[in-house]
């Protein structure tokens, strides 16, 4: 099934120029502006609910309360979540499955260029409305990232409509999007590109996609509900008419823990890409790579009930779901065992990309661990709503999803601008990011078992110590970010030494080894032939 | 049991040759879960440590393998590439041997899971009831009910004075329950979902709206054990603390007679008050000190409330003119909204004499004086 | 896959339809958001007006990209291949409808299985039913709710039987529209879809019917407790899936008395007939669960 792609104004040539002007931008079709667009999205969103994690840090710098109120203080903390997670993450992905995906199978574009467009410009909009609504009297959203019910219904600020309309297209952009990554990916591979050819970042990506469109529907089906029971007088999470608030809970995790593999399988598939480079050796295991990936997805819809321990369900459902969530360890296992297999005995070196891939082994691990923790029931019920899981996400987010699109940027930043970027500025993005990031998130682990509870504006006097040092960290951390952000700007001026086609001495792949750097604007109009 | 999970965790630890720092004195520095005071949490704790150890244990052989090969295998060293990158030998291997570590961790988890659940025959047993932002006690043996707030002043909150050992942590009036006894929590709530939290025992239970949830504990030891909200519950969640003092069981049989009778005889007094009329003064005074440790969470200290959230009553129609809706909205609140009935939380003096302070303080000069008696006519519907 | 091979792909240049769409989007977002405020506190305000305008954005973006989908369709630059994508596509957007729905039965699932037994003092919720709803007895259809709302529920037969065999009727009409088209038969394609589109108007009507009946007669409302909710929120959102349906039908209906579609290049017509029987299974499923059971 292989294509000549084909464009609607053959008269003027502009098959390898990018057309110029805000319209460019405004009107693309082009899976590479389409993926810079959503990439600086994401790290424009990146920094903003950075700054709102700032205000958090901040204010918990020392306990009393300092410089802001309460409800503000939950204000930030809600919209630093819901931002983070919707418009930091998946967008960045979303951004180099554009880029990525039709480079790595050999295909012109995305399946489907227009709803890619449209895809990508709804999250503006709806950034901007959820954003919009912290200026409205009685300030946005305050009831957490998880918004549960009745603290989002009954008790909640009338900006409450607007979060659940934004949720509601943010949601549909991220349907078309997965739409446009999976029907890519099944229907426009080039001849010869078969399943167990793909390279594990697109294998990840289709996953990913499958799991988006599986669950954020149910995203929008929870958000109605809880939109009619603020507004229209339905009972869905109400004891007095029959409902059931933990119903709530079921319904979010049910989307919400899929949503945090959604977060993380593609940074497996990045990952997966970078180490067998600078180990120069094939990865190790790949057909396990993938069934672990699909083990991990189909799991993924069987433990949701692990956020809700403490929510009085009957044992046996408590038995049940701590036995699943255990399980996912043994694929994630397979994977970071797989990585290490193929670091082994390989002749390694370490570039940047490799520097924060292997930095994301550790640290996600470590994150991984303190999951694993974190499913054993019992001890849950100390560990629930403290510190000890913001810890713990934020290893699995911050120095797992974040760190691999950081490793994924630096890995393919060069065959996008065809210019090296600033290896210093790189290493010293690096290194601050990787000690500050610990001093950050570390010690959230001793004040969340020694019992400081998460979503406080203020805390008793035996967290101040570890509080203040995190918040140094956080402070530290953010600034290294502006290193980053100094790198890319840098880069997107096209300034440093050229590079060659590979890039990279290891690199394999189409994107490596049958593309120029810079890439053109269009490629693979004839498909590669994948040997 | 639990014997063979701290046997193993002993021998963990010290395979791994590392002092086990937790189980160092406990100084002023907190940062381990704590053993707490009941058999549970203690089991809690072992099987926390067992978890701890295991993937310390995993991690320490996993990055041992990744750190050699980076250092040996790196191609500064002249390491040539290997090329395999296939063994179902070892991929089974890594596959089953975390699948049975899991099993070894998954066994205790399910025992102490299954004792905690079990809360048949308790020997006490206390109806907790969350509520924005406190919680109620109610002994469903005895005729004992009260609220606990937080104690911590403002001022240290707003960093005006000294933060006191406890701050934020302490309450008017604690839970009290008696030693070597089951006692057993019905937990529930008014609003929204609360979480009641007491580390020392173990016990998180989510306090959900129209439902009741149970836990149970036996404290071994006497003392004072606190915790606080572990569920976001709106602007003053931070601020919800949870104090629980267990006594030895005779203390606690006298101190909840005493109460009975103390609450007895409260109810008398207030009946013999409907006659009396309070000065004015007297009432701004008290109305002040209810006014503070009830309503300006919401309402504010200076009655501005906190716009498109909670209304101002500084200025507001229904606290400048109309009384009779005035003293309902305060007895029974407002369903559906985060307006509470007062009327079962305050004595109907407190409640006569916040209205009398809404009414006048912060320039709603209306001169109006409301008496335990108008109260209690609004109550009873006369 | 070889046979296929070099064939074309089109690639469409830039396109102002999509950000449009996203500004149509936007619209819509904000004026709902501000109309439901309006709404449920009587407020004066401009959502309505909003939203209005953001649906009519909505609706000149997808007369606009739809024309010059078409046109591209009927110029012959899509190829099986791009075909393909769009069939591809679709079905994977009626697979996020079906998990969208699925939340919906999930909900209607807990309240019957869980809730209301916990309520009712079920597994272990005895203290739920002793201390705080002391008066209240589990029981499905939710006539009387823990709060003390009551309501009548509403039968399987009558409307609801006959509205089921209307919908099951029109899929097989929708059917034959379609062999219709495959057969180069246009008159039993013209004349199937017609009695489709006729069949889906009827069902509407007599749903505004029944929805006419339970609020005015049987005191069946949003507000009467879950059995309400799940009992509105899943027929509301199947017949606003139907009335999408039935105005995709129309289009579809023109496009044919046009004479747009060929036996082999007619996605349009397929994508409509496939959101046609799966709105029609989501109609069983709820029949079945909502209605009998
Ligand atoms: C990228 C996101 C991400 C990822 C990948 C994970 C991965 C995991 N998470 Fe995490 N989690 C979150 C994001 C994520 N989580 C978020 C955001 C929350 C909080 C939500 C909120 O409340 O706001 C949360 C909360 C959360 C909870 C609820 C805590 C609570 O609120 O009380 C639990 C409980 O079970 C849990 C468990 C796990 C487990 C078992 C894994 C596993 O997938 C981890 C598996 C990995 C390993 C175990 C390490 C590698 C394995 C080996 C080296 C093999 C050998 C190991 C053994 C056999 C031990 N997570
Ligand atoms: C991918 C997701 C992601 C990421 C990347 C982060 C990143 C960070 N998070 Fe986030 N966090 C979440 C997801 C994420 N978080 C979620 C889901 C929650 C739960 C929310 C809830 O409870 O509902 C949470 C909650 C959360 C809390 C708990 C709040 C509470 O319980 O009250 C804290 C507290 O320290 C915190 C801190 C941080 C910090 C310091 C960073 C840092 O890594 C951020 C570093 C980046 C920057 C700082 C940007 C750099 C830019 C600048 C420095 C310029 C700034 C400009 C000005 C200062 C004007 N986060
Ligand atoms: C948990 C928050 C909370 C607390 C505590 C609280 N209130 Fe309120 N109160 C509200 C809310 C919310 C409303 C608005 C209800 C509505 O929507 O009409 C309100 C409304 C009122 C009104 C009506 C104002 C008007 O203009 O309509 C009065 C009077 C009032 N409260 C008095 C009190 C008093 C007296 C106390 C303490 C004894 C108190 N409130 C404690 C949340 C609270
Ligand atoms: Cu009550 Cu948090
Ligand atoms: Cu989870």
């Amino acid at each position: 099934m292989s294509t000549v792609a084909e464009h609607s104004h053959d008269d003027h040539d502009h098959h390898h120029h990018a057309p110029s002007g805000i319209k460019r931008w405004l009107y693309t079709t082009n899976h590479k502006d389409i993926g810079t667009l959503y990439l600086w999205f994401a790290f424009i969103m990146f920094l903003t609910g950075g700054a709102m994690a700032m205000v958090i840090r901040a204010e918990l710098f020392q306990p009393g309360l300092q410089i802001v109120d309460p409800n503000f203080f939950n204000q930030m903390t809600t919209v630093h979540g819901l931002i983070m997670v919707f418009g930091a993450v998946m967008p960045a992905f979303t951004g180099l499955a554009n880029w990525l995906v039709p480079m790595m199978i050999g295909a012109p574009d995305m399946a489907l260029p227009r709803m890619n467009n449209w895809s990508f410009w709804i999250l503006p909009f709806a950034f901007l409305i959820l954003l919009s609504s912290l200026f409205l009297e009685g300030g946005g959203p305050n009831f957490g990232w998880t918004f549960y019910a009745p603290l989002s219904t009954t008790y909640s600020n009338d900006s409450t409509a607007l979060f659940v309309f934004s949720v509601h297209i943010m949601g549909i952009s991220s349907i078309m999007g997965a739409i446009n990554v999976i029907v890519t990916i099944f229907n426009m591979r080039a001849p010869g590109m078969n399943w167990m050819k793909m390279p594990l970042f697109v294998w990840t990506w289709l996953i990913t996609a499958f799991l988006l469109i599986a669950v954020m529907p149910v995203l929008a089906g929870v958000v109605t509900m809880l939109l009619t029971d603020k507004f229209f007088g339905t009972s869905f999470f109400d004891a007095a008419g029959g409902g059931d608030p933990v119903l709530f809970q079921h319904v979010f995790w049910f989307f919400g823990h899929p949503e945090v593999y959604i977060m993380i399988l593609p940074a497996f598939g990045i990952i997966s890409q970078i180490v067998p480079t600078f180990s120069r050796k094939p990865l190790f295991g790949y057909a396990s790579m993938v069934y672990a990936t699909a083990s991990i997805a189909l799991l993924s819809f069987v433990v949701w009930a692990h956020h809700m321990f403490t929510t009085g369900m009957p044992v046996a459902t408590e038995l049940f779901f701590m036995f699943a969530t255990m399980l996912i360890s043994v694929p994630t296992g397979v994977k970071v065992f797989n990585w290490v297999a193929t670091m082994w005995r390989g002749s390694i070196t370490f570039e940047i990309p490799m520097m924060f891939a292997i930095a994301f082994i550790v640290l996600f691990t470590l994150g991984g661990f303190s999951g694993l923790m974190l499913a054993i029931t019992p001890v849950d019920f100390q560990y629930h709503d403290t510190y000890f899981v913001v810890a713990h996400f934020h290893y699995v987010l911050v120095t797992g999803a974040i760190f691999s699109i950081m490793a994924a940027v630096y890995y393919w930043l060069p065959k996008w601008t065809g210019k090296m970027f600033d290896i210093t500025l790189a290493k010293w993005h690096f290194w601050c990011s990787l000690i500050s990031v610990n001093l950050l998130f570390f010690p959230m682990h001793f004040v969340g078992l020694a019992g400081m509870p998460r979503r406080i504006p203020d805390y008793a006097l035996q967290f101040a110590d570890f509080n203040k040092w995190i918040s140094i960290g956080g402070f530290a951390f953010g600034l290294s970010q502006l290193i980053f952000l100094a790198l890319l700007i840098k880069a997107c001026k096209k300034e440093g030494e050229p590079v060659s086609d590979r890039v990279w001495e290891g690199a394999e792949g189409l994107e490596w080894e049958q593309l120029p750097s810079p890439a053109p604007y269009h490629t693979f109009e004839t498909p590669p032939v994948v040997k | 049991m639990s014997k063979i999970v701290s046997g193993a965790t002993k021998l963990l630890s010290i395979l791994v040759a590392v002092p086990a720092f937790a189980d160092a004195e406990v100084g002023e520095l907190e940062w381990n879960l704590r053993k707490g005071v009941t058999n549970i949490s203690s089991d809690v704790y072992d099987l926390h440590m067992l978890m701890f150890w295991i993937c310390t244990a995993i991690g320490v052989v996993v990055f041992a393998v990744m750190f050699y090969s980076m250092f040996f295998h790196r191609k500064s060293r002249g390491a040539k590439a290997a090329n395999f990158h296939e063994s179902v030998k070892v991929e089974v291997a890594w596959t089953v041997v975390p699948f049975l570590i899991l099993i070894g961790m998954a066994i205790p988890a399910a025992n102490t899971l299954i004792a905690m659940e079990d809360v048949s025959e308790p020997d006490v047993t206390v109806l907790v009831t969350g509520s924005q932002w406190k919680w109620h006690y109610k002994y469903m043996d005895n005729d004992v009910e009260y609220y606990s707030l937080l104690a911590t002043q403002q001022e240290q909150i707003n960093n005006k004075f000294d933060k006191g050992e406890n701050y934020l942590l302490e309450v008017d009036r604690p839970l009290v329950i008696p030693t070597g006894k089951k006692v057993r929590f019905l937990v529930t709530s008014d609003d929204v979902i609360h979480s009641w939290w007491v580390p020392d025992f173990a016990v998180k239970k989510d306090a959900n709206p129209g439902f009741i949830n149970e836990a149970w504990t036996r404290v071994n030891e006497p003392g004072i054990y606190r915790g606080q909200c572990a569920e976001l519950c709106g602007k003053d969640h931070g601020f919800m603390p949870v104090v629980v003092i267990a006594k030895e069981p005779a203390e606690y049989d006298a101190w909840i007679s005493e109460q009975e009778e103390i609450q007895r005889k409260a109810k008398e007094e207030e009946q013999k008050l409907l006659a009396l009329n309070m000065s004015m003064e007297e009432l701004m005074e008290v109305g002040e000190k209810v006014y503070l440790a009830s309503c300006a969470a919401c309402h504010m200290p200076t009655g501005q409330g906190l716009p498109g959230v909670f209304p101002a009553l500084k200025g507001s129609e229904m606290v400048t003119q109309d009384i009779p809706a005035h003293i309902d909205i305060v007895l029974n609140g407002k369903t559906g909204t985060a307006m509470q009935a007062f009327g079962k939380q305050l004595s109907l003096r407190d409640i006569a004499a916040v209205i009398t302070y809404e009414r006048n303080a912060w320039g709603n000069n209306t001169g109006d004086m409301v008496q335990a008696k108008d109260v209690n006519a609004a109550l009873t519907g006369n | 896959m070889t046979e296929q091979a070099y064939e074309k792909y089109y690639v469409p240049d830039e396109s102002p339809w999509p950000f449009v769409g996203a500004v149509a989007l936007f619209l819509i977002a904000v004026g709902a958001g501000n109309f439901v405020i309006e709404v449920s506190k009587d407020k004066e305000g401009y959502g309505g007006w909003i939203l209005t305008a953001g649906l009519l954005v909505l609706l000149v973006m997808l007369i606009g990209w739809f024309k010059d989908q078409i046109e591209e369709s009927r110029t012959g630059l899509h190829s099986n291949q791009l075909g393909g994508s769009y069939r591809q596509g679709m079905s994977w957007f009626i697979f996020s409808e079906v998990m969208f729905f699925a939340a919906f039965f999930g909900a209607l699932y807990y309240a019957r299985t869980i809730s209301i037994p916990w309520l009712g003092g079920a597994s272990n919720n005895a203290m739920t039913n002793e201390v705080l709803w002391p008066t209240f007895e589990a029981a499905w259809p939710l006539i009387s709710t823990p709060g003390g709302e009551t309501t009548e529920a509403m039968g399987w037969y009558g409307l609801p039987l006959a509205n089921t065999i209307i919908l099951l009727l029109s899929s097989v009409t929708c059917h034959f529209a379609h062999v219709g088209l495959e057969q180069e038969n246009r008159k039993k394609l013209t004349w199937m879809l017609g009695i489709t589109i006729l069949f889906g108007i009827v069902f509407l009507f007599l749903q505004v019917e029944e929805y006419i009946h339970a609020y005015t007669q049987m005191g069946l409302t949003l507000e009467s407790g879950v059995y309400g909710s799940t009992f509105f929120m899943l027929t509301g959102f199947h017949g606003m899936h139907v009335t999408l349906g039935t105005i995709m039908l129309i289009v579809m209906f023109f496009r044919v008395l046009k004479g747009h579609f060929t036996p082999d290049n007619h996605f349009a017509f397929q994508a409509t007939s496939w959101y046609w029987h799966f709105v029609d299974v989501v109609w069983v499923m709820l029949f079945f669960f909502v209605y009998i059971l």
